[in-house]
């Protein structure tokens, strides 16, 4: 009938004017004098007398409580986590980037009969400035070294610290971002609360214990 | 002094304080004034100077307000908090936004009338403080009581047009000359049906003076008159260019409208008038249909007057966040074909019954309003009916113009590859 789809939204208007905010709020959240009082674990009376000054800051609005970052487990941030360990210096990661900006230095390393032949990874710089985070240098890593990160509070002063080295890599922690990497959601990792300190925990296998080890490289040759 | 001045509280608390010598005061239980004898002239002219000074202040402080609040609202309405980061639950959010605007720079572009340029913010800024001169915020509160009081409004409010098309022009930008144009459209086809649906409420209540109508209303003429509340709610909407009604801005069609140019200060005042029209607007729904101050005893009259403009308020806001923007040709066929017939109906059905009933008590109202009611639900179901939803035809091509068919799906694919007809203007595209 006509007329009656006006009233409709009305009401429908008037639901979202009545439901709670659906408001995330970063990187704090303001409490007010009633949340402060909360806060302090008395009541807005008692805390008014008690402490006057943090209770006028509260009420114009100065006092906050940090909120935890809520985000999915496999949220791309602007950084990335690097196990060297992991890394076999193949260069896959900088023949797939499409910027161009990861370059990789590597030198013959040492020869052990249990590791095989591997090369030493001399620089390895990924150039963030102008990294479009599209992913394709984790996908294409074959050993699970490289990984998208979580965090994205990385804003810099000065365009060359933008270029992050081997070294900035291994320091930082390591929180990778479950994107392509499902090892992580069938463990249900969660990377805002939890970091990977053994670079064996970031691999898409189990661990291979010393007689698997023995038998693959002693042997069977 | 004449006595009517000493009607008003507000000017006589003033006056009598001052001037306590003068019979006038004496015979209302004042005491000695603070000037000598024979300096009653002075005391007018602080009077005067002190009221309106009050009164604009307060409005411009009621629009701070109104704009926290209003951002508040909108974010409830969409689930969001709004702004909670300055002051208390975000109050100081307007103050940090009116520091911001007066700190921009002021640009004024080259091609631009200076003169009427830097005139326009003014010329639309102080019609809309105006329409607070005749308002009664609540017993004996008002600037000035005139017996033809719904006039001043009506001529004020249309002021607010003719600034709007100053600034279009003078600011020399072809956007914002679309935008008065549509302002002008506007303003020409509602003030018609707007003016019209006062009618009803001046008939009943006899007076022309806005103190007069809210002294009429014994029972609350939105109950009386339901037809004119809703046209003259819509044309008000309509006349300060609001959603659903706000083509003078539509945002992706004339990006700012004539606000294109403006920046600073100037910007603020236009932005600062919006807001004035949304407050005059509501405080004249008030005054007109929800019986103004008038309420029960033990609460003061300002408080009523407040608790009622908030309502229309949160009405407005409400319809703004709830209604798409109209099209021009809808929303001026709504003002001619719909809106015009509602008022005219109301118009010959009050009269009848003012005909009937000349001096109407509270009972012959509410037996008005049990007439009135079925009479408003039925014409507006019918001018619905009658305004009716358009159906367009499918267009078809037309096969003598070849250039620009008008549906692409209507013509065979193979009619196009084989070059009979050329979609697209030619030598444009296609050359790679």
């Amino acid at each position: 009938m006509i007329g009656l789809g006006l009233p409709r939204g009305f009401v429908v208007t008037l639901k979202n004017f009545i439901r709670p905010a659906v408001t995330e709020q970063y990187p704090d959240r303001r409490i007010g004098l009633f949340g402060a009082a909360k806060e302090a674990g008395m009541n807005p009376v008692r805390f008014l007398f008690s402490r006057p000054k943090e209770s006028f800051k509260a009420f114009v609005g100065l006092a906050t409580v940090p909120v935890a970052v809520k985000q999915s487990a496999r949220f791309r941030g602007n950084e990335f986590v690097f196990f060297e360990d992991r890394c076999t210096a193949c260069a896959s990661c900088a023949k797939y980037c499409p910027l161009g900006i990861i370059e990789i230095v590597s030198v013959p390393g040492k020869i052990d009969a249990q590791e095989g032949e591997s090369y030493k990874l001399e620089v390895f710089d990924i150039d963030i400035g102008r990294c479009m985070f599209c992913g394709l240098c984790v996908e294409a890593c074959p050993y699970d070294a490289l990984h998208m990160g979580t965090q994205f509070e990385r804003s810099k002063y000065v365009r060359d610290s933008l270029v992050i080295t081997k070294e900035e890599l291994g320091a930082a922690l390591k929180r990778p971002s479950s994107f392509y990497r499902p090892q992580f959601e069938e463990k249900t990792f969660d990377p805002f609360l939890e970091v990977i300190e053994d670079f064996h925990d970031a691999g898409r296998h189990e661990r291979p214990s010393a007689d698997e080890l023995k038998r693959k490289w002693v042997d069977e040759r | 002094m004449g006595q009517s001045f000493l009607d008003n509280s507000l000017w006589r608390n003033v006056y009598c304080f001052l001037a306590g010598d003068s019979t006038d005061c004496a015979t209302r239980n004042y005491s000695d004034g603070v000037l000598p004898a024979g300096m009653e002239w002075l005391a007018f002219l602080i009077a005067a100077v002190v009221v309106i000074a009050l009164v604009i202040n307060g409005v411009l402080g009621g629009v701070i307000v109104l704009i926290w609040g209003e951002r508040r609202l909108f974010g409830r309405f969409q689930s969001r908090t709004g702004p909670n980061r300055w002051g208390p639950w975000g109050t100081l959010t307007s103050v940090a936004d009116a520091i911001k605007t007066m700190f921009k720079e002021d640009v004024v572009p080259a091609d631009a009338d200076r003169i009427l340029f830097n005139l326009a913010p003014v010329l639309i800024a102080a019609p809309a403080l105006l329409v607070f001169a005749v308002i009664p915020f609540g017993i004996g509160t008002y600037v000035a009581d005139l017996n033809v009081g719904i006039l001043f409004v009506m001529a004020v409010t249309s002021l607010t047009t003719l600034s709007v098309l100053t600034a279009a022009w003078s600011s020399a930008n072809r956007i914002a000359i679309l935008s008065a144009l549509r302002s002008v459209a506007l303003l020409i086809s509602y003030e018609i049906p707007m003016a019209l649906a006062l009618v009803g409420v001046i008939m009943l209540a006899g007076s022309m003076s806005l103190g007069g109508i809210i002294e009429a209303q014994s029972v609350p003429f939105i109950i009386v008159q339901p037809l004119a509340i809703f046209v003259f709610f819509l044309a008000a909407m309509a006349e300060m260019a609001r959603a659903p009604f706000d083509l003078t801005e539509a945002e992706s069609e004339l990006a700012a409208g004539y606000l294109n140019d403006y920046a600073s200060m100037k910007f603020g005042l236009f932005f600062l008038a919006e807001f004035m029209a949304e407050l005059s607007t509501s405080a004249i729904v008030t005054t007109l249909f929800l019986g103004g101050w008038k309420g029960w005893e033990p609460i003061p009259s300002h408080f009523w007057f407040a608790a009622k403009l908030v309502l229309v308020l949160f009405v407005i806001i409400w319809f703004r966040m709830t209604l798409p923007r109209l099209r021009v040709d809808q929303v001026l066929k709504l003002a001619w074909k719909g809106l015009f017939e509602l008022t005219m109906i109301n118009i010959i059905v009050t009269a009848v019954l003012i005909a009937i009933w000349p001096e109407p008590t509270t009972s012959r109202l509410w037996i008005m309003a049990a007439i009135n009611w079925p009479v408003a639900i039925i014409s507006i179901w019918a001018v619905s009916k009658l305004l009716g939803t358009t159906q367009y035809e499918n267009p078809v091509p037309d096969p003598s113009s070849p250039v620009y068919p008008v549906a692409t799906s209507a013509i065979p694919a193979s009619a196009v590859f084989s070059g009979d007809v050329v979609v697209g203007p030619t030598g444009m595209d296609g050359g790679d």
